[in-house]
């Protein structure tokens, strides 16, 4: 750690020293800027809030805080001095701890070594490990949280509430100064979330700094200090949370410009589509895990937005319509047909395209070409004595990459080898070519370039145009409000609200998400 | 059909590294192949004598035709340890039958069955329960050798059929029989492998499973099938084993499923799936039987054989290694 003289007196200038101060801080991932030039300070004994839409940059300012990442530019001064962090152990030394979203506990192991594991631990004369001493340790910190937890369970025996006293308890272990939490109380009951503000509590009075990620209001102006907006990856602004409202709050999430994206022409199709048969429509809709009683109609020609937090349900429920997951209750019709899906390959028959959330986890084929890609799913209509007859199927290929514009050096090219807004548009057109009835569209322009986006708001204008009903899931309010001819909103497995594209603004449709109005 | 027109700009373009790395990864091995080649027919002596060259494509058939299946079982991710003990429970229910009074083509068929079904049980429970291929084959491969035990004793049957004994050892036109069953198993393959649904599905499946389920590939029918195929040519195998052998034995073709994993490997295949080809494997098959049949031919100690064959293969999965890193 070496610390110039001018830093220094730049550090030593400021009043009361904050524990931590990361200035102009700027991360890409494969070309996409997801954090520009963005500071944000901590001070011991405080809760800070940090706000921001999904894909605000939240998540990545704190993984470079904890050092999963390393930022491209700017600095992290932590305790006066400027630091950079290799990897996350060299943060977790230093007394800078996470609680992730999803629990990050090894589940067959005891609860004690669970709390105690990276911490250096006391061993026998032999070199082994005194399981004595760790039960010791793990019940004193679980005692100094007021919870009553036996470290010798397994880790696996608990329920999500108590896995995170784990989480805590580890954190503590690790004597943190700084404890970021990244929406603690997602799953947690009332009287839980209660218990935790307690520990809380405690842990400010211990002088412990807290960034508290959360979308809940309430919860934001019950525990914090001060508080953080960050947007399409850039700092808002920055203040004590008495000087602001949750109404305040919103606008400084979403406020944000709209003329640069695509904008649907809907002078024709307006919402005289009712007489017209729905092309889907589902009814009392509940899966076993979140979606619970979802009804909605979409009509040909007409772009539906779902709108929600992440965690609400929306790939859940499409990927119910796609036979992904079971239904326990409701029934799907399609153009007035009731219908089982059991798997996709039904849901494909049906005319139902998914095109999905994570491009490489589940929609590539990789190591596969362009042209696979793209025709794999339609194969069957290109085959003569069951052999595939490759000059009908390169020449369909050569169609849709010039009609979907699609920037490979040819249609034999690894599709690893695109970027991602024309990785985006091979998964498009792999589900045109079965001529879709219904397209199912999961972030569809997620980590994709702004030029890319707007040509994949084209594209999907147009399948509208030509008849399809499309049902797209987006995180970006621009994009839904931009894109889409009717807004519904989902919360908490259900859907909240219906909004005509008339109607909606990003500050309707983020109450909705949050659960503000009901 | 779909009408799309959105304003492309000019497409990227493919450097000469990137053209050089792909003809180094199709042509790899080949080149290792021809220098190995090159190289014995300086040193070795009677290297090049036709015999000696029928007689290296003759030894290294049974592989062969037991990596082809391999290579397909590989390319979805997965492996087959059961296809050496498969070759000898085929080859002695197929003796069995024929010495019982069985038509030598049909005990031949039957011994090639016993294969395609043990095959297809690897592939139920490694599709269905999704059992891991490694602990499926694992266990069949001791099972299926138990069984070609128990029904015989443990000892070889000997064939009495005399047109049984063609498969393994007769000649056609002076050249040996197995050589053209294993290059129509080869030709089959490229074809199914790059011409049919099937072959591209086994593609889309090792690179990435889930993906390929939601394209609507039907991933388990697929993954049966593809067992299904390695225990068939583990079937023909047994039974041209058992014609070279004139007789069924329950202790042949131990660890052959490990040469065939070597060829498969050496011919590029990648172990996690998803990347391979036919070609490469019938390459990685010769590298094999070429450095064994000129060290042979060298007088190298058979002890010193087995150093230099395991280091060419740990080297093989090392240049893989380096290759995906790419």
């Amino acid at each position: 750690m070496i610390i110039t003289k001018e830093q220094q007196t730049r550090i030593h200038s400021i009043k009361a020293q904050p524990i931590m101060s990361m200035k102009g801080v700027t991360k890409q991932f494969s070309g996409v800027k997801v954090l520009q030039n963005v500071d944000i300070e901590l001070y011991q004994g405080e809760v800070h809030a940090l706000m921001g839409e999904n894909g605000a940059g939240k998540s990545t300012l704190m993984k470079i805080m904890a050092g999963v990442y390393q930022p491209d530019g700017g600095l992290i001064v932590y305790k006066g001095q400027e630091v950079h962090w290799n990897n996350p152990m060299d943060a977790r030394n230093k007394g800078i701890s996470v609680i992730h979203q999803e629990i990050s506990l090894s589940p067959n192991l005891s609860i004690g070594e669970n709390i105690l594991m990276g911490t250096s631990l006391k061993k026998s004369r032999l070199g082994l490990i005194s399981w004595n001493d760790i039960y010791e340790k793990a019940e004193n910190i679980l005692s100094s949280i007021g919870s009553s937890l036996d470290p010798r369970a397994n880790v696996s025996s608990l329920s999500v509430a108590q896995q995170q006293m784990v989480e805590i308890a580890r954190a503590l272990s690790l004597n943190s100064e700084i404890l970021i939490m990244d929406e603690p109380t997602a799953s947690l009951t009332d009287k839980e979330i209660e218990r935790l503000f307690t520990i809380i509590d405690g842990l400010k009075r211990k002088g412990v700094a807290i960034v508290y990620i959360s979308h809940r209001m309430d919860e934001i102006f019950k525990i914090s200090n001060r508080f953080t907006v960050l947007r399409d990856g850039r700092l808002v602004t920055s203040g004590p949370i008495s000087e602001t409202n949750p109404t305040h709050l919103v606008k400084l999430m979403v406020g944000r410009e709209l003329n640069e994206l695509f904008v649907r022409d809907r002078s024709e199709n307006n919402t005289e589509t009712k007489n017209q048969k729905p092309v889907l429509e589902l009814r009392g809709i509940s899966d076993r895990k979140i979606v619970k009683d979802v009804s909605l109609k979409i009509y040909p020609g007409e772009i539906v937005g779902l709108a929600g937090l992440v965690g609400a349900g929306r790939t859940e429920l499409v990927r119910t319509i796609f036979g992904l997951s079971d239904l326990s209750e409701g029934q799907i019709y399609i153009e007035g047909r009731s219908v089982q899906i059991k798997n996709p390959t039904d849901a494909i028959k049906l005319g139902i395209a998914h095109v999905p959330e994570s491009r490489k986890e589940q929609g590539l084929l990789p190591n596969l070409s362009v042209k696979e890609n793209i025709m794999m799913a339609q194969f069957p209509m290109y085959r003569k004595f069951r052999l595939l007859q490759y000059s009908k199927i390169n020449r369909e290929a050569d169609r849709y990459i010039e009609e979907l514009g699609v920037r490979t050096a040819s249609k034999e090219q690894n599709v690893m080898g695109l970027s991602g807004g024309n990785q985006q548009k091979v998964v498009i057109a792999k589900w045109l070519s079965i001529g879709p009835k219904v397209l199912l569209l999961d972030e569809p322009t997620r980590g994709v370039d702004i030029g890319a986006k707007t040509e994949i708001h084209k594209i999907i204008n147009q399948l509208a145009e030509q008849g399809l009903a499309v049902l797209m899931i987006s995180s970006e309010l621009p994009e839904i409000l931009g894109v889409s001819d009717r807004i519904l909103v989902m919360h908490e497995g259900r859907l909240r609200a219906e909004l005509s594209h008339k109607e909606a603004t990003q500050e309707k449709i983020m109450f909705y998400a949050t659960g503000e109005v009901k | 059909m779909m009408n799309i027109n959105v304003q492309s700009s000019s497409p990227s373009v493919v450097t000469f590294k990137d053209r050089s790395k792909q003809i180094f990864n199709q042509l790899g091995m080949l080149i290792i192949l021809a220098l190995l080649i090159v190289v014995m027919s300086v040193i070795a002596p009677n290297f090049t004598d036709s015999s000696n060259i029928l007689n290296v494509l003759k030894q290294s058939s049974i592989t062969a035709i037991l990596a082809a299946g391999m290579t397909v079982v590989i390319l979805t991710g997965g492996i087959d340890l059961s296809v050496g003990s498969t070759l000898a429970l085929s080859g002695v229910i197929s003796v069995l039958l024929s010495n019982s009074g069985v038509p030598v083509v049909f005990s031949m068929f039957a011994g090639a069955a016993v294969g395609y079904i043990a095959g297809a049980i690897n592939g139920y429970l490694t599709a269905v329960p999704k059992l891991p291929a490694f602990i499926v084959t694992l266990g069949s491969m001791t099972y299926l050798r138990g069984l070609a035990y128990v029904i015989t004793g443990g000892y070889p049957v000997v064939l009495a059929s005399e047109k049984f004994k063609f498969i393994g050892a007769g000649e056609i036109l002076g050249i040996p029989t197995p050589i053209y069953i294993m290059a129509i198993v080869y030709i089959i393959m490229f074809v199914v492998l790059k011409y049919t649904m099937f072959g591209r599905h086994v593609y889309a499946i090792g690179g990435n499973e889930e993906a390929a389920h939601l394209t609507g590939i039907k991933v388990n029918r697929t993954l049966i099938n593809v067992y299904s195929i390695s225990g068939l040519l583990a079937g023909i195998s047994g039974v041209v084993m058992a014609g070279r052998l004139f007789s069924g034995q329950p202790m042949v073709g131990i660890a052959f499923e490990l040469d065939a994993i070597a060829a498969v490997v050496l011919g590029g295949t990648s172990f996690v799936g998803g990347r391979g080809r036919i070609q490469g494997t019938i390459i990685g098959v010769l590298i094999v039987a070429v450095l064994t049949n000129g060290m042979t031919l060298l007088n190298v100690d058979y002890y010193w054989q087995q150093v230099v064959k395991g280091i060419v293969i740990v080297i093989a999965v090392l240049l893989d290694r380096l290759r995906s890193r790419n």
